[in-house]
């Protein structure tokens, strides 16, 4: 139990919701006047279709409002603020001119159902941004419109049932390797097929026995991510490839590690038919708490009749740009191509979701690559890596390397994961343990618990945007944490102490959930 | 239950499932002291319908702790003919008392010699060992 | 080193060393050599910060956004206000850049923002439970369809044809994997029609799918419509428009045992679709077939309040192929800016809100049906949206409204071809009276130049 007087600043001060601080007769809006003719409510809307009593919203002042989120922000860790290694996630920098651009009201204020002759500039962006990712990923054809990385997994799933119902076949299964995220099974029960798991080697690629004694003809694709999530890339993709088209199956790729290859190498060079990308991972756009991010994804010819629909696309129609009268404000035309919705897809699995997807993110995304280039995602995807292994190097010296050994002994990509088995055998700590002492020394953990295949993992990816300094810091904490817990590990084991809150019960938010405020 | 333990008169399945024997043709299920203590504090238990058959070796129900969800498997096939409904409102007595006030099904057994292909005591703590 | 990156020569220098490897490129060696793109990636290099943006403005420019056109475009999506402080909250760092709160302790920012959204949105649908937001309106009703196949272990749909037109394609994308069929009930004078909708409700049943207000504007009878269902043991799924629920019934006091609809309205902007979130409510028995995120109360070690990502054990990361659903990441940010919206607003502001839209609406209605060449589509009540026929090609009468700065509304033949003269109008609080006159006069010109057979861009 924490002592009064040992207590932070930020755990003396208890949570107090919005509704808590609510009082009868406050608030922030003044809405403009009705300025027509006020006709009784009854009449224009039967009674018994109206409501008596309103929802039972706050009441509060625009002050109060302020201070009350700001508050709340304060009792959050975030990027901006520090170290975020979590491995598969890409906790990169997310730039702030992003945010400004995104903001523009030409396109923050568009509506979704405007006319793509007057929304040629979305258009564009949408497709310059398709045609960038194409180039990235090494397939041609991208559809923009899945909103996050499951989507756009089931979306692939759907594509690859749709490809094989063309050429009259019915398949059952889906195959992942045992180290796969949750995202990809539950994709593969939501699109209708049997999830099997293929097992990993001693190197920690896909094992080849177990994979070919598993393909056949029931298989309906494989879903593979390369690097996978132990930070490895798999040597073995060219046969894996091979395997999988030879039985007619489809190959997917989960883009959630696209940031250990940009410009090195590509997924559709390795042989694969389908790809999603998180832009929220590989191309900054911030994780918002929770989302929002986007899912597009990139795919072969064969597999492009199915696309969902629309799609945007280029006409090269002449002699639109000239006398259109849809000059931009600077007086700049299009110049000769028009870009537009298309809705003729006769093959298309239809709409994933409503209008076009995440365009805010598109937006984002767009302005990164050109900030980056060509030269630049190559030079992030190379840093990435080095972060990755300098910081492996580091923790493989000292205490980390004894307590925490590296699951797999090889040079890793962009992430690596470590076993915090000994420092349990030793020390008698968890990896949740050390996460959560972490959290005493200003870090974000890396991810715990995952892949499960390694016993008490610990998941850590830098990110290409962490400074050299940033690594070290980060490894010296470990090497003190370690150092603590040999003389008295149940600091670690009561871990955070200094946090808004300490250690949660989550037992008693599963056995009796209190999912909202009681009024 | 502060300490692993796994009673005699119960007969045990290598998924970490028990056996109580009743009669001929009876049975009680539940899952071991090893079962709970991997899953950790248990939340919730959604347990079959009465009336529902249960198959030797496949799964019956599902046990949730607060970050893992569990397949029990029955050890015996038969008829469920009464499941703890006690569980609803405290899941933890099959952490505090496994193989008693924490037993899952009652079972009408319909291949009670199913029972000779199970583990005694000593067997189910070898393999744990081993 | 280019943008963001931090590696000098004596930082690579150095590491290059501790790593134990001469260059970079002995790191790349697990990438088997005919699998190394070997080239630059064909795309441009890198630009500085100005010329990005530059670019990206050029692009802003060539849009007519709701700046330059008075935007009479709704369908789902709606040109409201959005108040400064959702900005100056949403844009912190620390609710822009962290991850989903898989730490809880230093999460608590992030975390107690969902309960309170959850809060909302509960208040605002009547129902009990809800989660912490979804990708967007279309997906969430199809994430409903997917409870109701757990919950009734049934794969039959029956759904109005006034659900939104992209609701209903998206359902059926996704019935593809759920095995699920779907069968499509019309509408008659603008509403469901409630015959047609009974007897296609069976014992196989799953759900049945309404929207109110429906797309075409008109509010529905859900506790009217939705009888049958219950006597079949189906589910009722309703999609509503939030902003409404300040003045219309909410859907749990019309039996609904899911409201979903799409958030957009609440806080976030038009962004030409995206990102928004879509909402998911539900009666507690459904609380463990939810999809998504739910943050739920607790307490810690010392006994201070704090909050979880609560009944994780539905989710992908832990139940995988039995998961509740495969979401991941989500809407957080978007959930936070309705959030504020709503706070900001008010239990009196928000009501007021609905109403004003509701007068602003009917004023609209009766000015536009006025104007020669028009006519109602249908005289169901409204809320904030309405159906018009126009006696001239929409097409071109949208377009002679555009050269005079004005988006007049969304044309139905698309979606509805048996409405192929329809347009649909979405009133906001920032349409004024004005506007709406200004509107009246143009679609009145328009369709007088069309029915004199002018050319476009005579005035």
């Amino acid at each position: 139990m924490t002592e009064p007087l040992g207590e932070a600043p930020m755990q003396r001060e208890r949570a107090i919701t919005i509704y808590e601080r609510s009082k009868e007769g406050r608030r922030a809006a003044v809405l403009p006047a009705a300025e027509v003719p006020e006709r009784p409510l009854e009449e224009l809307i039967p009674a018994h279709l109206l409501r008596s009593e309103p929802p039972r919203l706050p009441e509060v002042s625009e002050p109060e409002i302020v201070r009350h989120y700001n508050r709340l922000s304060r009792r959050n860790f975030d990027l901006d603020s520090g170290f975020y290694p979590l491995g598969s996630c890409t906790m990169k920098h997310n730039p702030r001119l992003n945010e400004r651009v995104a903001a523009l009201p030409g396109h923050a204020r568009l509506h979704p159902a405007q006319d793509p002759r007057r929304a040629q500039g979305a258009l564009e962006l949408m497709w310059l941004l398709q045609e960038s990712l194409a180039e990235i990923c090494g397939l041609p054809h991208v559809s923009l419109q899945p909103s996050a990385g499951s989507h756009g997994e089931l979306a692939g799933l759907l594509l690859t049932r749709a490809y094989h119902a063309d050429r009259g076949e019915r398949r059952t299964k889906v195959l992942a390797p045992d180290t796969s995220h949750g995202t990809n099974p539950a994709s593969v029960t939501m699109a209708g097929y049997e999830a099997v798991k293929v097992a990993t080697d001693e190197r920690g690629g896909v094992q080849m026995e177990d994979l070919r004694a598993k393909i056949d003809g029931e298989v309906a694709c494989l879903m593979l991510t390369n690097p996978n999530t132990l930070g490895l890339f798999d040597q073995n993709i060219a046969e894996i490839a091979g395997l999988i088209h030879a039985a007619g199956g489809t190959l997917y790729y989960d883009g959630a590690n696209l940031n250990a290859v940009m410009g090195h190498s590509r997924p559709g060079d390795m042989g694969f038919d389908i790809v999603h990308v998180n832009l929220h991972k590989s191309f900054s756009q911030p994780h918002g708490g929770g989302g929002p991010g986007a899912g597009p994804i990139a795919v072969s010819a064969r597999i492009e009749p199915f696309l969902p629909r629309p799609q945007v696309i280029r006409r090269p129609e002449p002699g639109w740009g000239q006398g259109g009268g849809l000059e931009n404000r600077r007086g700049q035309s299009g110049g000769g191509a028009y870009f537009d919705l298309d809705f003729e897809r006769p093959k298309s699995i239809g709409r994933l979701r409503g209008f076009q997807g995440n365009f805010g993110v598109f937006v984002r995304a767009y302005a990164y690559i050109l900030s980056l280039g060509g030269d630049g995602l190559a030079e992030a995807s190379e840093t990435a890596v080095l972060n990755a292994n300098y910081l492996k190097a580091r923790l493989a010296e000292g205490r980390a390397g004894k307590r925490l050994p590296v699951a797999f002994a090889r040079h890793c990509m962009h992430e690596f994961v470590l076993s915090g088995a000994p420092m349990k055998r030793e020390l008698g700590l968890a990896t949740l343990d050390l996460a959560k002492r972490l959290l005493d020394f200003g870090f974000h953990p890396p991810t715990v618990y995952f892949p499960l295949l390694v016993e008490e993992a610990l998941m850590i990816e830098p990110t290409e945007t962490e400074t050299k300094e940033s690594l070290d810091a980060f490894a010296e904490a470990l090497e003190l944490i370690l150092a603590e817990a040999e003389r008295n590990p149940e600091i670690a084991r009561s871990a955070p102490h200094s946090t808004p809150v300490r250690r949660l019960d989550e037992v008693r938010a599963a056995r009796n959930p209190v999912l909202r405020q009681p009024l | 239950m502060a300490d692993a333990n796994y009673p005699d008169d119960l007969c045990y399945h290598d998924q970490h499932d028990w056996a109580r024997l009743q009669g001929e043709d009876h049975a009680v299920f539940g899952i071991t002291w090893y079962a709970q203590d991997s899953l950790g504090e248990v939340v919730f238990y959604d347990p079959p319908e009465v009336g529902a058959t249960v198959a030797k070796d496949s799964p019956y129900a599902e046990v949730e702790s607060v970050k893992a969800v569990s397949e029990v498997i029955a050890p015996l096939s038969g008829e469920i003919v009464e499941v703890n409904d006690a569980l609803a409102d405290g899941p933890e007595k099959i952490n505090d008392d496994p193989y008693g006030e924490g037993w899952l099904v009652r079972v009408k057994l319909s291949h009670p010699g199913e029972a000779d292909a199970l583990l005694d005591a000593g067997e189910y703590r070898r393999l744990l060992d081993g | 080193m280019t943008r963001y990156t931090s590696a000098t020569p004596a930082d690579r220098a150095q590491m290059l060393a501790a790593i134990g490897v001469d260059s970079v490129e002995e790191l790349f060696e697990q990438v088997p050599e005919p699998l190394r793109l070997g080239r630059a990636l064909e795309l441009a290099p890198g630009l500085g910060e100005a010329e990005v943006f530059e670019r990206l403005a050029a692009l802003a420019d060539r849009n007519a956004d709701a700046e330059e056109q008075v935007c009479f475009l709704g369908a789902g999506m709606y040109d409201h206000y959005v108040p400064a402080i959702v900005e100056a909250i949403t844009q912190r760092s620390e609710f822009l850049t962290p991850y989903t709160p898989y730490q809880p302790e230093i999460s608590q920012g992030g975390l107690q923002v969902m309960f309170e959204f959850q809060t909302a949105m509960s208040e605002l649908t009547g129902l009990p439970v809800s989660n912490a937001g979804l990708y967007e309106g279309p997906s969430s009703l199809a994430s409903a369809a997917y409870l109701a196949i757990a919950a009734t272990g049934r794969r039959r749909f029956v759904v109005s044809r006034g659900v939104h037109p992209h609701s209903r394609e998206t359902l059926a994308t996704y019935a593809e994997g759920f095995a699920a069929s779907l069968v499509e009930v019309g509408l008659t004078d603008g509403l469901t029609d409630a015959d047609a909708l009974a007897q296609a409700i069976d014992g196989e049943t799953a759900a049945v799918l309404l929207q109110s207000p429906n797309f075409l504007g008109a509010v529905e009878d859900i506790e009217a419509l939705g009888a049958t269902a219950k006597r079949h043991g189906a589910l009722l799924i309703v999609a509503v428009d939030p902003i409404t629920l300040g003045v219309l019934k909410s859907p749990g006091e019309c039996g609904a045992d899911i409201a979903i609809g799409e958030g957009q309205p609440l806080g976030n902007r038009l962004d030409f679709g995206g990102p928004s979130f879509g909402f998911f409510c539900a009666s507690e028995e459904q609380i463990r077939r939810m999809p998504g995120r739910i943050a739920g109360e607790t307490e810690d070690v010392d006994g201070r309040r704090g909050f979880v990502l609560a009944l994780q054990t539905r989710e992908q990361h832990i139940r995988r192929e039995r998961a509740t659903n495969n979401i991941c990441t989500a809407q957080a940010l978007n959930a936070l800016a309705a959030m504020v919206h709503l706070a900001w607003l008010g239990r009196r502001g928000f009501r007021e809100l609905g109403e004003l839209l509701v007068q602003r609406t009917a004023y609209a209605r009766q000015r536009l049906a006025a104007v020669e060449g028009v006519e109602l589509l249908h005289e169901a009540p409204v809320a904030r949206e309405f159906a018009l026929c126009l006696d001239a090609p929409v097409t071109a009468v949208l377009e002679r409204c555009a050269e005079r700065g004005i988006a007049a509304g969304y044309p139905l033949a698309r979606e509805y071809p048996e409405y192929p003269d329809g347009l649909l109008v979405a009133i906001t609080e920032r349409r004024s009276r004005e506007q709406i006159d200004d509107l009246a006069e143009a679609l009145g010109a328009a369709l007088a130049a069309e029915r004199l057979g002018e050319g476009v861009g005579a005035r």
